[in-house]
């Protein structure tokens, strides 16, 4: 299990809005790419210095592949993370006010207290 | 000494903004009694006529991150900018810049640290809408100085409730020894019952209307024997996944005082969450 790398990958993808559409259109792509070029980023650090151990679990990186946020969920991925980067891929395509969000809920109806744990 | 004028304590819905200033079709029909409410409750702070803003909030995974990641930061800085591009993108919030107290930070910061509090500090911190909801509603001219301070409601493991009524309690000591002629008013923004990215999120009122009941009777009474009683880390999955942000409430039940009965309360009961405003004058109603 790697939360924090679910994490990680969810919270630098939104603030970027080139990779938004990247993961909009291309999840496979996207995905390989990120963690192959991005997941052992040291955030704050701009010259070579890295981590060396991160890599997504093949249950991981297929709910990232196939945008299934109820797996990403089931996996203890921050759900406040999780939405964000959503909304920001797939608000775009409602065709009333917040159709996407309650949607988005309708798809989790199955998960009763307690929810999976979110600590990393 | 510096004295505190007003004790605020509010929810922080990023929709206000667009909310109350959308017109025509896109202005959703809750709008209007939303204006009229919050314009009621700017006038709280208005009329206690501060000098300088102490704001409590918590940082939505924008700079603070699973890296780094403090449980109480103090900013110290001349100037904070504010809002985030996905809080542009999601809320349409816009850019602002506010200036800083770095005086009060500084004391806070040694203060409370001498009284037990490891505080964090930034010196370069680009503030969320835990703190620019409030700007816009209870101060929108955004001209007064501020303190920002960020708790972590966000990211387990977390500080337990009575750590965040502890602080309330230091913080509100603190700043009446700081050495300064200034009126400081302290506004802090948490939330009720609250679900994102959960099953329970977006529904026609928020997630636990009965905790929001509740809650909204412990704020307003200045009840902390009971809230501190039935409120826990564990507890507080139950009204929403997101309702550890009421611990930001319960802090400001610290600075107000147990006991202290709050001067002005007010609610909107909204799709998704409930709306909750409240203003305390410690040192009497101004006239």
């Amino acid at each position: 299990m790697s939360k924090y790398l679910l994490n990680k990958f969810l919270y630098t993808v939104d603030r970027d809005p080139a990779l938004v559409e990247r993961y909009r259109e291309q999840p496979r792509e996207l995905v390989t790419w990120w963690e192959a070029e991005r997941a052992n980023e040291l955030l704050n650090c701009v010259t070579g210095e890295a981590s060396t151990w991160l890599r997504f679990t093949g249950e991981e990186r297929d709910a990232l592949i196939g945008h299934d946020h109820c797996k990403l969920f089931e996996l203890g991925a921050h759900p406040f993370l999780t939405l964000t980067l959503f909304i920001a891929m797939f608000e775009r395509d409602n065709t009333e006010p917040l159709e996407y969000q309650k949607a988005y809920g309708a798809r989790m109806a199955h998960f009763a207290l307690p929810y999976p744990d979110i600590a990393t | 000494m510096a004295s505190i004028v007003a004790v605020i304590a509010s929810t922080h819905h990023p929709f206000y903004y667009r909310a109350s200033t959308s017109t025509g079709a896109d202005r959703p029909p809750f709008a209007d009694e939303w204006v009229r409410k919050i314009t009621a409750f700017r006038e709280t702070l208005t009329r206690a006529n501060p000098d300088v803003l102490v704001m409590v909030g918590s940082d939505h995974f924008h700079q603070l991150w699973l890296d780094n990641m403090p449980q109480f930061l103090v900013g110290k800085a001349p100037f904070y900018d504010a809002n985030w591009h996905n809080e542009e993108r999601e809320f349409g919030l816009p850019r602002m810049l506010l200036k800083g107290q770095e005086d009060l930070s500084a004391h806070i910061l040694r203060a409370g640290l001498d009284a037990g509090f490891d505080l964090a500090f930034s010196n370069e911190l680009r503030i969320d809408h835990s703190v620019t909801c409030p700007i816009i509603t209870l101060r929108p001219e955004a001209d007064l100085p501020i303190v920002p301070i960020y708790t972590n409601i966000f990211a387990p493991p977390l500080p337990r409730p009575a750590r965040f009524v502890k602080l309330g309690e230091a913080i509100r000591t603190i700043i009446q020894e700081w050495p300064s002629h200034l009126r400081v008013a302290v506004i802090g923004t948490g939330h009720l019952s609250l679900e994102l990215g959960g099953p329970r999120q977006f529904g026609p009122h928020g997630p636990d209307p009965e905790f929001d009941r509740r809650a909204v009777e412990w704020i307003a009474t200045g009840d902390l024997d009971n809230c501190l009683r039935e409120v826990t880390l564990d507890s507080l999955h139950a009204p929403g996944n997101a309702t550890h942000g009421f611990m930001d409430f319960m802090l400001m039940m610290g600075v107000a005082g147990a006991g202290a009965k709050a001067d002005y309360v007010d609610t909107l009961d909204l799709f998704h969450t409930m709306e909750a405003y409240f203003t305390w004058y410690p040192n009497g109603v101004p006239a």
